[in-house]
């Protein structure tokens, strides 16, 4: 019989949160952010089929980067949990805080449990009755859950486009400048993204009571273009 | 309660009953019921009727509700808009109608949500259909609950509309259905005075006449109620999706009406 080598926890976790980044990084970015009528999530995705955002409740919406099938499979059971919540209770008991824990529950289950960890960077966000509850909560793959202020960015160049979006993120924008904020911060300075390249949508408060809209790229595209 | 997780072979894909059973909370799931045979008054929902129009279909549902022979509820909502495209009216045991329309709704938002786009026109009257099985049990002990389907055809470009008997059985009518107690006059009205493309307006008046007859004979069904302001449920399905007509517009309707009948 072959003893197996000794492995050190530390280490153990090291390699697998290394796995998990680097299969992330690999992926295109995207970014959440609240704007004056509720969330806009963007991302640079060339499919229009496999999307990265997605409805999951009236209020809710959820977003990943990283490996489809793996973000699918956790936006499905998201849609089903809010479903279920809803059917036993009421639709006013689904929100986003309690998704987001049971998101980072199974997170990290299967980051310290399965041979694998999930190779994805998910969102969840809620708009609320008015910009000060708006919520954006972030899970890693390996199940820690962040409540980001204002915006919230995954994906590959994470850094530089953090630091694009700290720049010019204000509270309050009205949707267009919002949506060129962040584009700006996906493409960095030498670059444009065609509006065919995006998919965005937006979580709005004037939207009745499914609050998830998808912005065609035609919206997209004048949107895109400022005011003179 | 942890979030539902299925292993690929395992998993319950777009269907929301399924999940629900898997999970512990069968809808259906109804043990020692026992109908009005055995003595026990349950609330009771009756007339509704649809019909097509040269745009699309239009739906109407009156407002009461009776146990035996006691009004139970003044205000009921018969005709309920399931997605955009489409609504149900439902006849029979209130309790176990309004139930399945719930789930009914969750299911097509569910659907819709899980795989990115709505099912067709026939896979939603399928779906319907399977729920009235479903309901077979409690059925067969007095808590019958029969609807009618109706809504826009997308891919189409037409109204659609179907009726279900208790086993489930789904039969998509051509003209008009009706259905509840109220049935036979208003069924009557509807065919006599039925044309073939008729505009919008004719088709809401048709419907609130068949329901006014309706009511006129059958006790379990309520007719317009101007003390009160309770007016029936009409609702207009076509390409730009369910809109309910309210009430104003069908108080002007049913004064036109009750002038006609008092010559």
């Amino acid at each position: 019989m072959t003893t197996p080598f000794y492995v050190a926890p530390e280490q153990m976790m090291k390699d697998r949160a290394d796995f998990a980044r680097k299969g992330i990084a690999r992926g295109r970015a995207l970014v959440a952010l609240a704007f004056d009528d509720g969330i806009a999530l963007i991302a640079e995705n060339p499919s229009n089929n496999l999307r990265k955002v997605s409805e999951i409740y009236d209020r809710i919406a959820f977003a990943g980067v990283g490996r489809f099938n793996e973000f699918d499979t956790l936006r499905v059971a998201g849609v089903r949990a809010a479903d279920v919540k809803g059917y036993q209770y009421s639709r006013d008991d689904v929100d986003a805080r309690g998704l987001a824990n049971q998101y980072g529950q199974i997170l990290g289950q299967i980051f310290t449990h399965e041979m694998k960890p999930m190779e994805v960077e998910i969102l969840v966000a809620e708009v609320g009755p008015s910009t000060a509850e708006d919520q954006i909560f972030h899970i890693l793959y390996d199940g820690t859950v962040m409540d980001e202020p204002g915006f919230c960015v995954l994906g590959g160049d994470v850094e530089r486009i953090n630091a694009a979006m700290t720049d010019s993120f204000a509270r309050e924008l009205e949707l267009g400048a919002a949506l060129r904020m962040a584009v700006a911060a996906l493409a960095g300075p030498d670059r444009q993204i065609p509006a065919s390249e995006l998919e965005a949508a937006v979580l709005s408060r004037s939207n009745g009571r499914r609050c998830f809209r998808r912005l065609p790229d035609q919206e997209v595209e004048s949107l895109l273009v400022s005011p003179a | 309660m942890g979030m539902p997780f299925f292993s690929a072979g395992t998993d319950p894909g777009s269907s929301l009953p399924e999940v629900l059973r898997r999970l512990g909370h069968d809808p259906f799931a109804m043990t020692g019921v026992m109908g009005s045979d055995h003595g026990l008054d349950i609330p009771h929902a009756t007339t509704c009727v649809a019909v097509k129009y040269a745009d699309g279909v239009v739906m109407a549902g009156d407002r009461r509700a009776t146990s035996g022979n006691l009004i139970s509820h003044r205000f009921m909502e018969k005709v309920v808009e399931a997605d955009r495209y489409s609504a149900v009216a439902i006849a029979g045991a209130a309790g176990p109608a309004m139930e399945m329309v719930k789930l009914f709704q969750l299911q097509l938002e569910h659907y819709e949500k899980v795989e990115g786009q709505s099912l067709s026109l026939e896979g939603k009257a399928n779906q319907l259909s399977g729920m009235v099985r479903s309901n077979l049990p409690a059925a067969m002990q007095g808590l019958v609950v029969v609807p009618i389907f109706a809504g826009y055809d997308q891919r189409r470009h037409t109204g659609r509309l179907w009726t279900f008997d208790v086993t489930g059985g789904r039969y998509e009518e051509r003209e008009y259905v009706a259905t509840g107690s109220g049935s036979l006059h208003a069924g009557t009205v509807m065919k006599v005075q039925l044309r073939a493309d008729m505009d919008r307006s004719t088709a809401i008046d048709l419907v609130c006449r068949a329901l006014w007859e309706a009511a006129d004979a059958d006790s379990a069904t309520g007719g317009p109620d101007t003390l009160r302001a309770i007016y029936p449920v009409v609702a207009v399905i076509d390409s730009a999706g369910y809109q309910r007509i309210d009430d104003a517009d069908l108080k002007t309707r049913y004064e036109t009406i009750a002038a006609q009948s008092n010559r």
